[in-house]
């Protein structure tokens, strides 16, 4: 799988994608797979009492990716284009700190869909952790 | 139409052997014996509550309330807005009664979670995230460690000064016989207490709680026919930010605290510098500040020297939390907004007995989720 941004013909961007851009309220018709770029780690934490299925502790990371040159490209004639989109998932070692650069590696499956309270046939379960560079 | 209450009930917050629809009937009941205001008055029922369903396996709880109080035929609706149920609650009766559908409108909120295991409790109330956060293990709790770490680093914040708030509200918390925790605490206890969330620990957070609380509208007209004293609804609004936590401009901002309040202040007519005591929704202590930047009590990243100096404590300029706050006084879901309502009506009644403060206007502000609805109400004294 990728790890798209979802960016609208205005140049912003989000993650995950929406039906309509939040901001402007136009559709989301392009993508960026964030799964390329080096992202910066913009906070970050220890969980350690986590629900059922999940790893513990399980170290969460905010990671903020600049996008403005990718943006430019897909959305050229944007006034206001977003510089930078955010992302937000496990970190592959609880040695992390902010402002540390990150990149995305994939996981097959991130929690145990089975034990937790969502049906499991309701989203997906695979995704990328970040590893710090 | 002004929006009049004139009554408030609450039960004992805590670890209950009684079922939501107990816990509803008990404040509900108690409301309106003390209101004097009889059960065939009553023409609107809302019920507060998260999740009664994935907590227990009882729906339908608006009807059940309303038949074992013998409210028929009363309309009856449930009111879900996660844990800002309580203030959507309050939205839902001041719109009832001002637009003149309702002339007694009674609020319920409540919810029974002790009996299941912090883990399965964490994941209830986590089924609130986004797919794309919930299938990393995100809980409420890491987003307020996250959010906590930013803010410290960000505005240069000592580490004591969040431990500072739980013992605020923990001290606050001790003369009120409603609360779950009542029992002072000290800034090294906070600070030793194990870890949750890093940096934020044990005491950092509000606990799980069983519990109801109950308010009783009408228009100011009946309120004075009535109720010896009353309080009015001089100002109410609620706003919705991002489901996406992350997605946010700026971390440190909760925008649905900015917008609601700005809309409550507006329409009271007031400036936060009228407020005389406050309730916010500190389901962690790290909120306790975004909510005084953010309804305007501070500038942004300075509320935690406003703790520091004293002024939201008791005999404070402004109190804050006077209740315990959902740290010290327990934060059942449904219930945590009505609460708030309980406390400040007390407060300007004269009645909250130990933790009266000097108070005509007061406000509460009850948040959900992450700060992703959020209901602010500010009500005067008559």
């Amino acid at each position: 799988m990728s790890f798209d941004a979802h960016v609208c013909e205005n140049g912003h961007a989000s993650y995950p994608g929406h039906t309509l851009c939040p901001d402007c309220g136009a559709k989301q018709t392009e993508t960026i797979d964030l799964a390329d770029l080096t992202g910066e780690v913009v906070t970050w934490t220890h969980s350690t009492k986590t629900p059922p299925g999940v790893r513990a502790p399980n170290t969460l990371a905010i990671v903020e990716f600049d996008v403005t040159d990718v943006v430019a490209e897909l959305a050229p004639d944007a006034a206001d284009p977003d510089t930078f989109v955010r992302a937000i998932g496990q970190v592959t070692t609880d040695d992390v700190e902010t402002g540390d650069a990150v990149e995305p590696v994939y996981v097959e499956q991130l929690r145990d869909p089975e034990v937790g309270i969502k049906e499991p046939a309701s989203q997906e379960w695979d995704g990328y952790r970040f590893d710090p560079v | 139409m002004t929006v009049a209450v004139i009554e408030a009930s609450m039960t004992k917050f805590g670890d209950r052997d009684a079922w939501i629809r107990e816990l509803l009937a008990e404040a509900g009941e108690k409301c309106l014996a003390e209101s004097g205001v009889e059960p065939d008055e009553v023409e609107h029922l809302y019920v507060s509550n998260m999740a009664s369903g994935e907590f227990e396996g009882q729906g339908g709880i608006m009807n059940a309330l309303a038949h074992d109080l013998g409210l028929m035929p009363a309309y009856s609706e449930r009111v879900d807005q996660t844990s800002s149920s309580g203030g959507a609650g309050i939205y839902e009766a001041w719109q009832s009664v001002a637009s003149g559908a309702s002339d007694m409108t009674l609020l319920v909120g409540g919810e029974k979670m002790t009996h299941k295991t912090t883990a399965e409790a964490t994941d209830i109330i986590a089924s609130i995230t986004h797919p794309a956060e919930y299938k990393h293990g995100i809980t409420l709790p890491s987003f307020a460690g996250m959010t906590a770490r930013h803010y410290l680093e960000r505005f240069d914040v000592p580490r004591e000064a969040l431990a500072k708030v739980a013992v605020k509200n923990h001290a606050n918390g001790v003369d009120n016989p409603h609360a779950q925790f009542r029992k002072e605490i000290d800034v090294e206890t906070a600070l030793n207490s194990p870890m949750v969330a890093d940096p934020l620990r044990l005491y950092d957070f509000c606990g799980i709680t069983d519990g109801s609380a109950a308010m009783l509208f009408t228009t100011e007209e009946r309120a004075k026919e009535i109720a010896d004293d009353y309080a009015v609804v001089s100002g109410i609004d609620g706003a919705t930010d991002t489901h996406v936590v992350h997605e946010r401009d700026d971390p440190t901002v909760m925008g649905g605290v900015v917008d609601s309040s700005d809309g409550a202040f507006e329409m009271a007519g007031l400036e936060p510098d009228d407020i005389d005591v406050a309730e916010l929704h500190d389901m962690f202590t790290i909120l306790e500040f975004l909510q005084m930047e953010g309804c305007g009590f501070a500038e942004q990243g300075e509320a935690w020297k406003q703790v520091e100096e004293g002024r939201t404590e008791m005999d404070g300029e402004l109190p804050i939390n006077t209740s315990g706050g959902l740290k010290s006084k327990g934060h059942p879901l449904g219930a945590s907004g009505v609460a708030q309502g309980y406390e400040i009506y007390k407060q300007l009644v004269g009645e909250a007995g130990s933790r009266q403060v000097a108070a005509d206007t007061a406000l509460a502000c009850n948040v959900g989720g992450f700060g992703n609805c959020v209901i602010t109400t500010i009500m005067e004294a008559r």
